[in-house]
């Protein structure tokens, strides 16, 4: 549950208003702003001037969500968007939740928003009526004014504030929320406010942040997992102009949680320098329990334990008796390997030590995440850490773990200055939050039209759990209850198992999670069976939907995750991805299209972050086995939208980041060491390799805003690889694809 | 000594001649919108125009700039804002914005050389650039209507 403390006015005053954290750059912000701003709530502020100031408090890091959230409360404001100036949040628990991950900003924010906006508009309203001696009930605002429309007195919001801000807070009972017909914004396609800095390289990220008199610092890190420092010498360090001192990181204690990595760090005064210095030193490791792991022989002890009964974490019907009794059985096995995040914008913070505190300008997902991992490295209270946050290039779940903060931190008060750390991207993809590596093990019991009676599934992976917990084997209830303990089909029997496995590299969530390899073991699985069966697959999936109901998910030992929501408020509803099947199939012309030479379309369709989505895609396969995808359709029944324009652009991008995942990324270990470096070794989708036009098709619904950013991802990879099979014969069982020869 | 042109102002540099041009922009002219992706031209986010050609500032030293002009994304519309700017925000074509910098100087560049590119000669150009966020429809459709040209 959201919790959102009232503050006072003053508190307000002094931590967001004042602080400017959107003054970024070659300086520190100034001290407070000399306006009194009047704040009825900690989400927004109006100026004497009458612009609105609207916090976001939400990170922004491609969704739009800092234009969009404020955009609600411009909207219940009866604000004029041109005057409203948009103020990014520190790191405060009075905001909430401020870790931007999840899918979940509008889900968690749009009814708080909606009442911030709300309160100030009543307010506002209330003192125009006190003005103008009229009932407070007849002053309506309207587009920054307060108009009485029977006297025809007109006021603007600017010239209300100081009567405004003597009034007493109204109880929330008393706020009059506008019907969806008076809406100015929310639905409608807004451009986000960043969109022009962007043009002009204006946009302030982590790596751009400055501090006077900063040091840069480049760290060497252990090459292993849990490996530890044993001596360094950095006698030639010392001779590379531009270095000021190197200075050593301790490593974790378990369980690392977003702890530092530990290591040596060399501090100059440029980012060239700290690397030259660094490239210069000599250091020697204890390895460690990990030094021997290689990914290799991992894959093959997952693909052999998967063959073996696990704990049982769902269970309906009688899975063994059917198998039993059944004329047919299907089985395989699909693996998906570690990935790494990759964002465009490296881990980036800059942070400074002083009298007992920390100041960060950092690009985080969770500010709070940083003020508590920042003050347990540093052993002070999380108030005194303060967390403001930059414009984020790319997160997709790794800018949810600071570790790269706390290193900012420790070395700025070793070295008694301001200290500005940025990974490498070789530092990056080799000390990564990896994504899962996963085996998946599926069997169906089929009847005589090849449809499952029975249906078993069992996963192995590293846990997130990992994180929290060293010695965690088993999956979490929340990468059980993605695309796995929920399967929503009409199936009789059917029994979900999880065998045990340790992490040998840190384990994070990256966009989509444990949605990426379940969906993908799923939807291929189903697509096997309407391939066994000789069925159309769309015809084959919507058999296995069933009738249009919602599908009590009951779990063994655990309840059902739901994105922490009541199955009541967000049920699983097979009528809604019967249905954006049916549009995704409809809008690609699935019926009329037939497979040429090479050229075939697949589908699939999965429920993520309590959003719907079908996704029709269309390959070519060409006779060198190199595949391009021409088009893809999607289609999403995400609740209500905010801002149709932006859910595009997400559920377009969640198709390129599916197509690298499912086409070429991999992440690799030996000798306890990752292999990969760079986008050499590492490669993301370039836009030749992209799909070339990805329609998105968004579809009507009455239903709470559910999620955007992230469920566009998992049926991507299952979608590519059904349409390879249609085109090619080729079943892939393994990502990425690149692995599998295809002619 | 290096002497060189950044976006219009002469400029002399004595520090390391081998330290990339990117860092000389970003740590020391304070030019951030050039941003670091790889750092081994792989990615395309620290393209910069050095005698008007796309270059990648990240495997370029100071050394091999001596004498040439620079422009970064803050000098491309720096008199009037370029077609490709003003199309890009038509679009709505960033999400996260970080590699958008570079995708433009590509961009750009590729304009210059051929105003009217064909779909294949725009995948061809762009292709070093790398955007995470997945806009690149949309940055093949922005360089179309800049130029002028059908999808």
């Amino acid at each position: 549950m959201t919790r959102i403390e009232k503050v006072s006015r003053r508190g307000f005053l002094g931590s967001a208003i004042g602080a400017g954290a959107l003054v970024l750059g070659v300086q520190m912000e100034q001290a407070e702003a000399a306006s009194p701003a009047w704040s009825p709530s900690v989400y927004l502020g109006l100026e004497p001037n009458g612009t609105a100031v609207i916090v976001a408090h939400r990170s922004e890091m491609g969704t739009g969500i800092r234009s969009v959230l404020p955009m609600v409360v411009a909207d219940e404001l009866e604000a004029d968007w041109q005057k409203v100036r948009v103020q990014q949040a520190v790191g405060d628990t009075k905001y909430g939740s401020q870790n931007t991950d999840g899918s979940c900003s509008i889900r968690d924010f749009y009814d708080a928003m909606r009442e911030a906006g709300a309160t100030a508009r009543l307010l506002l309203e209330q003192a125009a009526a006190k003005k103008w001696n009229v009932p407070a009930a007849e002053c309506k605002g309207q587009n920054h004014f307060v108009v009485h429309a029977k006297s025809g007195k007109k006021a603007a919001y600017g010239d209300l504030v100081k009567i405004a801000s003597t009034l007493p807070l109204p109880k929330k009972t008393d706020l009059r929320l506008k019907p969806e017909s008076e809406f100015r914004y929310i639905g409608k396609e807004m451009p986000t406010i960043d969109q022009a800095d962007h043009t002009r390289g204006a946009g302030k990220f982590g790596i751009d942040a400055k501090m006077p008199g900063m040091l840069y610092a480049s760290i060497e890190r252990p090459p292993v997992f849990g490996a530890t420092l044993r001596s360094f010498d950095d006698s030639a360090v010392k001779g590379v102009k531009g270095v000021v001192q190197t200075s050593t990181i301790p490593g974790f204690k378990p369980p690392h949680v977003f702890q530092a990595l530990g290591g040596v760090a060399v501090l100059a005064d440029s980012t060239w320098a700290a690397a030259q210095g660094r490239k210069k030193l000599k250091v020697e490791w204890d390895l460690g329990s990990n030094g021997s792991f290689d990914s290799g022989r991992e894959k093959t002890e997952i693909l052999a334990k998967i063959k073996q009964p696990g704990k049982v974490v769902r269970n309906v019907g009688d899975v063994d008796k059917a198998f039993a009794e059944a004329g047919k059985i299907h089985e395989a096995s699909y693996y998906v390997p570690l990935l790494s995040h990759a964002p465009m914008e490296l881990p980036a913070a800059v942070a400074e030590w002083r009298d007992g505190k920390v100041v960060t300008y950092a690009a985080t997902q969770n500010p709070q995440a940083v003020q508590e991992a920042v003050a347990g490295a540093m052993g002070i209270k999380k108030e005194d850490v303060t967390c403001h946050v930059t414009l984020l290039g790319g997160g997709f779940g790794r800018k949810s773990k600071p570790d790269y903060v706390c290193e900012a931190a420790m070395l700025s008060k070793q070295v008694g200055k301001p200290v500005k750390v940025v990974w490498s991207r070789e530092d990056d993809i080799k000390f990564d939050f990896y994504h899962a590596n996963a085996g998946m093990y599926m069997k169906a019991a089929l009847d005589d039209k090849g449809r499952p009676t029975a249906w078993l599934h069992r996963s192995a992976f590293p846990s997130i759990g990992s994180t929290f917990d060293a010695a965690a084997e088993y999956a979490m209830e929340l990468e059980m209850g993605m695309g796995w303990v929920d399967l929503p089909y009409a199936i009789a029997n059917h029994r979900a198992e999880n065998l045990p496995h340790k992490n040998h590299v840190r384990i994070g969530w990256m966009r989509a999670v444990a949605h990426i390899y379940h969906a993908f073991a799923v939807h291929s699985f189903v697509d096997e069976l309407a391939a066994a069966a000789n069925r159309d697959r769309v015809e084959y999936i919507l058999d296995l939907l069933g009738p249009d109901r919602q599908v009590p998910i009951q779990p063994v030992g655990m309840k059902y995750w739901n994105n922490d929501q009541s199955q009541e408020k967000f049920p699983v509803d097979t009528g809604r991805l019967r249905r954006v099947l049916e549009v995704a199939a409809e809008k690609s012309g699935w019926a009329n299209k037939k497979p040429g030479k090479g050229r075939a379309l697949g589908v699939a369709a999965h429920r993520s972050f309590l959003t719907y989505v079908a996704a029709v895609v269309e390959v070519e396969v060409d006779d060198r086995g190199r595949v391009t995808i021409p088009r893809v359709d999607v289609a999403v029944d995400a609740g209500q939208i905010i801002n149709p324009e932006r859910a595009r652009s997400q559920v377009e991008g969640a198709a390129v980041f599916g197509t690298s995942l499912a086409m070429m990324g991999e992440i690799t270990a030996a000798d306890g060491r990752i292999v990969q470096s760079n986008f050499n070794n590492y490669p993301v989708a370039r836009i030749n390799e992209a799909p070339r036009v990805t329609h998105v098709h968004l579809v009507p619904s009455k239903a709470p805003a559910a999620g955007i950013g992230e469920p566009g991802v998992p049926p991507i990879a299952p979608a590519i690889t059904s349409a390879i099979f249609a085109a090619t014969g080729k079943r892939i069982r393994e990502l990425p694809v690149r692995k599998t020869k295809l002619v | 000594m290096i002497q060189l042109k950044v976006n219009g102002s002469a400029r002399r540099f004595d520090g390391d001649p081998e330290m990339p041009l990117l860092w000389y922009l970003r740590d020391v002219l304070d030019y951030t919108g050039t941003k670091f992706g790889c750092g081994a031209g792989l990615c395309g986010a620290c393209t910069v125009h050095v005698n008007g050609e796309a270059t990648r500032s990240c495997v370029t030293s100071m050394q091999d700039t001596a004498g040439k002009e620079i422009t970064t994304i803050e000098g491309l519309g720096a008199r009037s804002e370029h077609p490709l700017q003003a199309a890009w925000k038509q679009c709505n074509v960033s999400q996260c914005g970080y590699c958008q910098s570079g995708q433009i100087m590509q961009a750009a560049a590729l304009l210059k050389a051929k105003p009217k590119p064909s779909n294949a000669e725009i995948d061809a150009a762009m292709q070093g650039n790398i955007c995470r966020c997945g806009t690149y429809q949309r940055i093949r459709q922005a360089i179309q209507i800049a130029a002028g040209v059908k999808a």
